[in-house]
């Protein structure tokens, strides 16, 4: 066992148990916490994939903007593990558990049968397992390179979305 | 990364939607499931930047559509607690039973 797959199953077991921890917590300020944990073991894949650069802007813009956003938001309303709602009836979780259950079910076995589909499409050698000659993809000069000349319509849309949800969010948010 | 397949990325990210998926099923307070929402979306581009990887890794195309993932996913939080803040103001409360006034 390489240390590659040493850490990738560390870094998945982290998600997936943090994950879990962030719908169990009745307290909201700590599934925020255990989001943020979520947040960190996705940005060490990120690193793993070679994606370093999108490895920082999610850790900044997710562990550091939105979360912190959350909880200011939780903060101001005052919400801790007496004020938060309880589900009426069990039924709702059961229900919960069998429909997610069964599509989890139906996609694993949709993954496990792609291996033989993507051989099928790519027919390379990089069918099964990444090439990892070039580790610099993912830094900031080839991605900026190709944002600002093949990306650079969705990038201009993308600050008009950013004005609009900036003027609405104002909007909803001001009292009147 | 050389000796993991890749399969075994697509099962983490899975696992990831679906944990948000009952998050979202069954969880009454919008702030958590505003999280859940968000749980969905990162395993979304854990898919997106792995078929990147594996599949074309002299390209760019995956990491730019996480990228915007990240983007809309930022404007939409800024948005959905606006309303959130907004529903507390009149309801007192963040239950999303409480809010019914659209319900036919």
């Amino acid at each position: 066992m390489s240390l590659v797959e040493i850490i990738f199953w560390f870094l998945s077991g982290l998600a997936l148990i943090s994950a879990i921890m962030v719908l169990l917590s009745k307290n909201p300020v700590h599934s925020v916490l255990w989001l943020i944990a979520v947040f960190f073991a996705i940005s060490g894949h990120y690193i793993l994939l070679n994606a370093q650069f999108l490895a920082i802007v999610n850790l900044i813009v997710y562990a550091g903007a939105i979360m912190v956003l959350f909880l200011f938001v939780i903060m101001l309303m005052n919400q801790n593990a007496e004020t938060e709602p309880r589900s009426k009836s069990t039924w709702i979780k059961l229900a919960g558990a069998i429909a997610g259950g069964c599509l989890l079910i139906v996609v694993v076995a949709a993954v496990r049968d792609s291996e033989n589909l993507i051989q099928n499409i790519g027919g390379k050698a990089y069918a099964k397992t990444a090439v990892t000659t070039h580790g610099e993809i993912g830094l900031i000069e080839n991605l900026g390179r190709v944002l600002f000349t093949q990306y650079v319509v969705p990038f201009e849309i993308s600050s008009v979305l950013f004005l609009s949800a900036m003027v609405g969010a104002v909007v909803i948010g001001k009292k009147d | 990364m050389a000796s993991i397949p890749l399969s075994h990325i697509l099962f983490v990210s899975t696992a990831l939607f679906f944990i948000g998926m009952y998050g979202l099923f069954t969880r009454r307070n919008m702030i958590t499931m505003l999280m859940s929402i968000e749980l969905i979306l990162n395993s979304v581009n854990i898919n997106f930047v792995a078929f990147n990887k594996y599949l074309y890794p002299e390209k760019l195309d995956g990491i730019f559509f996480t990228i915007f993932i990240i983007t809309i996913a930022a404007a939409e939080a800024a948005v959905a607690i606006a309303i959130i803040i907004n529903l507390y103001r009149s309801h007192k409360s963040i239950d999303v039973e409480d809010a019914t006034e659209l319900k036919w």
